[in-house]
């Protein structure tokens, strides 16, 4: 899986037609509002359910990601990781109580070609601790491959790959 | 958001002593007052005489800047730093500061040049750290300019001591500090072959954070083998770390300021736990399996009776070996209540595709969002809340009492007290 996963963040220019790929547009926005609904709803058990059997999912600093670096905040190869990630957090993890809400915006769509949909999206993560302000815990871009499977899209492969240089404490929940 | 992310990021004038305040309680090893982890002075006083003292400070992993040309930013206690190599191959360090007018000159983390050049009035500095070039040196139109008895050794950039040792780099302001062989004592120093032997580092990446706590509860928490099977769940459900494993804390025998906290994996995938250990533990998950046990594989790659070895290195750097993950941290203090932690996972230059996937898989458990590093980041977080802002101020330091240095109990704080009588003698305390 390492030597097909995604290692150019450059810019890359869209290869669809603004005006013909508009359904799939709406598409993808609400798989992100989906999505984030979930995480933010604190269903994280639930979050699995939108990757495909052996997706690939990581969360890394752009730093990283510039050099070529293949480490991961978190790094899941398969739903079957994701969904134990996610049961540790939701099961046997200590930390604060937490709010996140996520802001996804400026939905790029690449290209759709042999069944792969290829898009991005920036997205804000904020955290409101109990006792605290609320902060942008988090700021970076979604780079995104999705499969569509019985008429779904499914992500196959998510990069979450984050401006925020220095994080604050730490990262709970998945992105 | 720094050093909080809460509306009361006090710390009460009482746990802020001036040095003259500063005295020990009379619990003596027994004892931590709260004044350690929340007054400046002491911090102040810590920079001066453990950072910049008789210390090497871990400042990067050669791997890092394998060419000559390459460097990268680092810090020396709270100070910016620079680490280059020269075209000769030779490692330099020195202060990220122009010796003109004080600029941070260096902005970018790590990268090659043939020199570096201060952006404010273009001072130029060779590998080494000497100044090169001065802009109009000898003024205009004959008018200006330094004065004739200016010479440019004189004014280079502030230059440490630096040694090496197989790939890590360590840097002092002391010349009276000891080779680094000695410095880091023979049981440090044999464990510390385990994971460097040599052979070349593959760099995997980086994490950074900043924790609200102060820098030395991240040595405490790694002297602390008792909280590892309490806070960790996960770690007991999965058998990595049970209280009556084979395990061993150990402080090194000269001063007692590096440790080792060891502990050897059983070879079930899962622990077996008996019943009346597991009611001693409140975060126990009875049945618990994994979906995906590749995460849990231990590769046995060393020679070393231990699975899993936390190395604390006065004063500033952790090397990890958590079965197949491997990393350093380290620590940069940024005032008593906070300190940015830089994470460099790495693998071996020879390491397999396999397992290089293998070790990114298993780095879930560390780091910010680790299983296991994301407890350890909330709950030194809660200790140093709680030390800011409360009336009472004593730390009770109990458990195997008597005792200081090594231990071969979990149920253990004789490594905690072995760092803090070292302390006391460096801080005059």
């Amino acid at each position: 899986m390492l030597n097909t996963m995604k290692t150019d963040y450059s810019y890359t220019p869209s290869r669809l037609d603004p005006m013909q790929s508009q359904l799939l547009r709406a598409e993808v926005e609400a798989f992100h509002a989906e999505y984030c609904a979930v995480l933010d709803s604190g269903n994280v058990e639930t979050w699995p359910e939108f990757f495909t059997d052996d997706a690939l999912y990581r969360i890394t600093a752009r730093e990283n990601a510039d050099l070529g670096l293949p480490v991961g905040l978190v790094y899941a190869e398969g739903r079957d990781m994701m969904h134990d990630r996610a049961v540790a957090i939701a099961r046997t993890q200590m930390f604060a109580p937490r709010y996140t809400l996520h802001m996804v915006s400026n939905v790029r769509l690449i290209d759709d070609s042999d069944g792969v949909i290829t898009a991005e999206a920036n997205f804000l993560l904020l955290q409101t601790l109990v006792e605290g302000p609320s902060t942008v815990h988090l700021a970076g871009r979604y780079y995104d491959n999705f499969v569509r499977q019985e008429g779904k899209l499914l992500l196959q492969e998510r990069q979450v790959i984050y401006d925020t240089t220095i994080l604050a404490n730490d990262l709970v929940y998945p992105v | 958001m720094y050093q909080s992310q809460s509306v009361l990021g006090q710390t009460r004038g009482s746990k802020n002593k001036t040095l003259a305040d500063c005295s020990w309680p009379e619990a003596g090893l027994d004892a931590i007052p709260d004044w350690v982890y929340t007054s400046r002075d002491v911090y102040d006083r810590e920079m001066e005489r453990i950072f910049h003292g008789d210390t090497w400070n871990f400042v990067a992993l050669e791997a890092e800047i394998p060419n000559p040309g390459d460097y990268k930013r680092s810090f020396v206690g709270d100070t910016p730093v620079i680490v280059s190599r020269a075209d000769d191959g030779s490692l330099h360090v020195f202060e990220n500061r122009c010796a003109h007018r004080g600029a941070e000159f260096c902005r970018h983390s790590q990268g090659n040049t043939r020199e570096f050049v201060c952006p404010y009035h273009q001072w130029s500095y060779d590998l080494k750290g000497n100044l090169q070039g001065v802009p109009f040196k000898r003024g205009v139109n004959k008018e200006g300019g330094m004065p004739r008895d200016f010479r440019n050794e004189d004014h280079g950039l502030r230059k440490l001591n630096v040694t090496a040792y197989n790939g890590v780099i360590f840097a002092s302001y002391s010349d009276k500090v000891e080779p680094i062989e000695q410095y880091l004592t023979p049981e440090i120093l044999e464990d510390f072959h385990v994971i460097f032997p040599g052979k070349p580092l593959k760099i995997l990446g980086y994490y950074r954070n900043e924790l609200p706590c102060n820098w030395k509860m991240y040595h405490e928490n790694l002297k602390d083998p008792y909280h590892a099977t309490l806070l960790h769940s996960f770690l007991v459900v999965f058998g990595l770390l049970v209280a009556g494993n084979k395990s061993m804390m150990l402080s090194d025998s000269v001063h007692g300021r590096h440790g080792i906290m060891g502990s050897a994996k059983s070879d079930d995938l899962y622990a077996n736990i008996n019943p009346e250990t597991k009611k001693e533990m409140r975060s126990f998950h009875d049945g618990l399996r994994l979906r995906d046990e590749r995460f849990l594989e231990f590769i046995k790659e060393f020679d070393s009776p231990w699975s899993v070895t936390m190395q604390t290195i006065w004063p500033n750097l952790i090397v990890q070996r958590e079965m197949n993950t491997l990393g350093v941290r380290h620590i940069i203090p940024n005032g008593p209540d906070s300190l940015i932690m830089q994470w460099t996972m790495f693998g071996y230059a020879d390491d397999t595709e396999e397992m290089t996937r293998h070790r990114l898989r298993q780095g879930n458990l560390m780091g910010p969002s680790g299983f296991l590093g994301l407890e350890d980041n909330e709950a030194m977080k809660f200790v140093q809340e709680g030390v800011r802002r409360s009336s009472t101020d004593l730390n009770v330091i109990k458990l195997d009492a008597g005792r200081v240095g090594t231990s071969s109990s979990l149920i253990s704080e004789a490594s905690i007290r072995a760092m803090y009588q070292y302390y006391r003698s460096v801080m005059g305390f």
